[in-house]
């Protein structure tokens, strides 16, 4: 099979309009390989489609492109010259702008500021010719049909408007490449539409477009090629007219994940952990969570499904103890809970798996053993000190239980591979001997064989009566895994489904429940 | 029978880069003791009874000044943090506990003055330097402030309340009155117990003690989570902010130490004791190989990094090198250090990798 894959990349590759190219990019992180050699086309004029699950290393071959990281082997070329962008500054010279998902936008400067950052237009003195400068920023903002002020503070913008600078920025670069990561996310209905018209004067002047985004629907109108990757691999290249949704989606999965996570039918019991009224309010007004209420009952795996920014996140560490504003009130077993802090609600039972596990669940100086005890320590301790063997015995334990791959329990928690850190992530909050387990996209950034294991470990623990709160953006995953399924939007449950009822149309559209349409067919404007 | 020849040469290579890669990283574990063999070995070379008894109880009766405050701050640098008000709490504890034995503590509404019991002054101090660093601690997580900053505004308060004490005047021989019973102070400076002075005694207790709380207590562990990813351990459960406010208190206690070990070394208080000593407890620190990035470092390394200031100290002050050039050098060890720490983050990574990819040659295989 292998062999055949040149041949087929060639005939589609064949038409020289390809003005940049990665070859063979591999990048190797510690703990995961990001990319394994991956090939990747741009074609001039057209919009190029990149999809992938999460983690499959979409972002990571933009940052390769756009010369915020360097791979590990393989290379880069531009005009069928070798190219090696060593910084922004440096791809933006070969005309390669970006326009990242994080915004990369400076809150105390003004949009003009933002817009020309690190290549201002200077006057023969040297000094920035500002008069210039924010016509330009005009000009491009009503190319945007923007009513934006560039004279306004960043910071004083909606998070929409800053995507829309952050859109105008790499505009005013004159790039012939642009890489626009997940440049929707934010945008309302009649925004997208907008950009859509941009990006097709940007293909008639000959600019080649990269586009990634888990909308699917919106790459089928908006892309000319579509390339996939998954776990890290290229898995397909077309041309968008002749594919199909379900093709699309077919190649990122790659498999039915309902055939590898089965949930096994279980009695449960009574409820565990009832919620009412959880409420957090949002720093610019509004609520990140608007009341809500639920309950949940042992032996319960209970989904929540939404899109980012939902408040799925938000509710699990409300729950977790890690967010002091939240008001409302909770039982467990029948008794409110009254404990406040993150280290109360663990004793009380609670744990949380947060999702983000290199900025919140590792610390990377520590070795797999003594990440694994942290939340646990006071249980090993033998008087004052903590006694080397109880803490070996636990370790080693968990990582019978979970078949936690490592050499040895001293090794750093750096050198394991993403699942592996996963299963470390979770073997700490089982110590902490728990009742009811929040788990925040546990499975994100990992291989189907650590995501498969991962959800055996969830079963199992369902069966022990533990109750399990499962967030998920992946469908499949939270119809498959899941007893009943919440799902929220705009800080609000907006649809209740039991394992029998739900469909993923049913949590689609569920999930938009507030939002705008997204195809901007029909124009009922959301409530912003 | 294929199968013999391919394990073969997987496992001769598997043995080779594993050896290749724990002799880098036993010269990056070792590094801050294999610098200060090197420096003795040079200084023993070129100054004659260098290594003497009786030099090297002295060299440790300077070291032990350093090491004191450098174990607390290591406390402070494991968390990400920096504590530069080391040096100005010394110099306050020192002024204070100098002013209560000169002139006792007055009770202006009474109209009466107490002699406290020289015992009683200096648990007293301690106190003193210990709240000292609490309140650093406590700004620094109450209200967010960067350690820097509210360590520097503590470097200023602790230097000038010094000063304030006595007017910028020392407070001398403060041996004390029999009458007063407050004699004895001098006794904690001068003092020795089976032939080695009593400060390089509260060197080796407090080192022996954080060594063991570094290593064997949750809170040790907390210290190192917190440096290594702050927001991960406070998910955990740890609590920050209240092992914070402790690490600070260690330090400010440490402080506090060293001010009653140097007034009464000189039995005199002078305003200025402990000036800039923070720089030389934070090289020692840094050269013991604890990263200022915090969650990385050891005691065991502090103590050797003091040693080796010490060594290059007192090496140089024998051997008639100028004071200034003393001081051109000692810069150039402080940045050679945190170059060093650099160099050294990169390549653990680079080795965390290497050693992946040894497990994944293996697992392949």
């Amino acid at each position: 099979m292998p062999e055949l894959s040149p041949i087929l990349d060639a005939a589609v590759v064949d038409s020289d309009n390809v003005i940049l190219s990665a070859e063979n990019i591999t990048q190797v992180y510690p703990g995961t390989v990001a990319l394994d050699d991956v090939s990747f086309h741009v074609r001039k004029g057209k919009v190029n489609v990149l999809i992938g699950e999460n983690g499959a290393g979409k972002s990571t071959l933009m940052k390769i492109l756009a010369g915020v990281q360097r791979p590990t082997s393989g290379k880069i070329l531009l005009d069928g010259a070798e190219i090696h962008p060593r910084s922004p500054l440096e791809a933006t010279r070969l005309g390669i702008g970006m326009i990242f998902q994080e915004l990369n936008l400076c809150d105390n400067l003004s949009v003009v500021d933002n817009i020309f950052l690190a290549r201002e237009t200077t006057r023969r003195n040297g000094l920035i010719a500002r008069r210039l400068q924010k016509q330009r920023a005009r000009e491009l903002l009503r190319k945007l049909e923007q009513k934006i002020d560039p004279d306004e503070l960043l910071g004083n913008l909606r998070i929409g408007e800053q995507q829309i600078v952050e859109i105008a920025k790499a505009l005013a670069q004159d790039v012939r490449i642009l890489i626009m990561d997940e440049p929707t996310s934010a945008l309302s209905a009649a925004e997208v539409e907008v950009l859509f018209r941009v990006i097709r004067e940007l293909k008639s002047h000959g600019v080649a477009i990269i586009y990634i985004s888990h909308k699917l629907e919106e790459l089928m109108q908006i892309g000319d090629y579509v390339t996939i990757l998954r776990d890290g691999r290229k898995v397909a290249e077309e041309e968008v007219k002749n594919v199909s949704l379900s093709w699309m989606i077919e190649n990122m999965v790659g498999r039915n994940p309902a055939t590898l996570f089965t949930r096994e039918e279980r009695p449960l019991g009574g409820v565990l952990l009832k919620a009412e009224n959880l409420t957090l309010p949002r720093a610019g007004g509004g609520y990140l969570l608007d009341h809500v209420s639920f309950e949940l009952r042992e032996g319960e795996v209970l989904g929540f499904y939404g899109l980012m920014g939902a408040g799925r996140s938000d509710l699990v560490e409300c729950l977790a103890g890690a967010r002091p504003q939240a008001t409302g009130s909770i039982w467990l077993d029948g008794q409110p809970v009254t404990a406040t802090t993150v280290l109360e609600r663990i004793q009380s039972g609670f744990v949380l798996i947060p999702e983000d596990r290199q900025h919140d669940s590792l610390v990377p100086t520590l070795s797999v053993m003594d990440n694994m005890l942290l939340a646990s320590l006071r249980k090993y301790l033998r008087g004052l000190f903590l006694a080397p063997a109880q803490e070996k015995s636990a370790t080693d334990a968990q990582i019978k239980d979970l078949s936690i791959r490592v050499a040895n329990a001293q090794q750093p928690i750096t050198a394991l591979s993403g699942g592996n850190q996963q299963k470390v992530v979770v073997a700490k909050g089982l110590l902490t001997h728990p009742r009811v387990l929040l788990l925040d996209e546990p499975t994100r950034g990992i291989d189907v064989g650590a995501k498969s294991e991962i959800f055996a470990i969830v079963n199992r623990l369902a069966a022990q009566k533990y109750g399990v709160i499962f967030v998920s953006s992946e469908l499949k995953e939270v119809l498959a895994m899941s007893d009943r399924i919440l799902v929220m939007s705009k800080g609000k449950i907006t649809g209740e489904f039991t394992h029998q009822e739900a469909t993923e149309e049913k949590l689609v559209a569920a999930s938009a429940i507030g939002h705008g349409p997204s195809n901007g067919g029909n124009h009922h404007e959301s409530g912003n | 029978m294929n199968q013999a020849t391919n394990a073969k040469p997987a496992q001769m290579k598997k043995r080779r880069t594993i050896t290749k890669t724990d002799v880098q990283q036993f010269l990056l574990h070792g590094r801050a003791f294999i610098a200060l063999i090197l420096v003795t070995v040079v200084f023993s070379y070129l100054v004659p009874n260098f290594l003497t008894p009786a030099n090297l109880v002295i060299l440790s009766k300077h070291v032990a000044i350093n090491a004191l405050l450098a174990i607390g701050m290591t406390f402070v640098i494991l968390t990400a943090g920096i504590d530069l008000s080391v040096g100005s709490i010394a110099g306050m504890v020192a002024m204070i506990a100098g002013g209560m034995i000169r002139e006792g503590v007055i009770l202006p509404q009474l109209g009466i003055i107490i002699y406290p019991h020289t015992w009683m002054i200096v648990v007293l101090a301690l106190i003193l330097g210990t709240l000292a660093g609490a309140l650093s601690g406590y700004v620094i997580t109450r209200f967010n402030v960067a350690p820097f900053i509210a360590t520097l505004g503590m470097y200023y308060v602790a230097r000038g309340i010094a000063g304030l004490r006595n007017n910028g005047y020392t407070f001398p021989n403060l041996v004390g009155r029999p009458e007063y019973g407050n004699t004895g102070f001098e006794i904690l400076g001068a003092g020795n117990f089976l032939g080695v002075n009593y400060s390089i005694w509260l060197m080796v207790i407090l080192a022996v003690v954080a060594y063991i709380v570094t290593r064997r207590t949750p809170f040790g562990r907390h210290v190192y989570a917190i440096g290594g990813n702050e927001r991960a351990a406070e998910l955990s459960g740890v609590r920050v902010s209240r092992t914070k406010v402790i690490v600070y208190s260690i330090s400010g206690f440490c402080s506090a130490l060293v001010g009653l070990i140097i007034a009464s070394q000189l039995v005199a208080s002078h305003p200025l004791i402990g000036d800039a000593f923070e720089l030389n407890a934070i090289a020692a620190v840094v050269l013991g190989g604890t990263s200022l990035a915090g969650g990385r470092g050891s005691m065991g390394g502090t103590i050797i990094g003091a040693f080796t200031i010490g060594v290059m100290q007192d090496g140089m002050v024998m051997l008639g090198v100028s004071s200034f050039w003393q001081k051109v050098i000692k810069g150039a060890v402080i940045v050679l250090a945190v170059i060093i720490d650099q160099v050294q983050a990169r390549m653990q990574e680079r080795i965390a990798l290497q050693k992946q990819q040894e497990m994944a040659a293996v697992e392949g295989s």
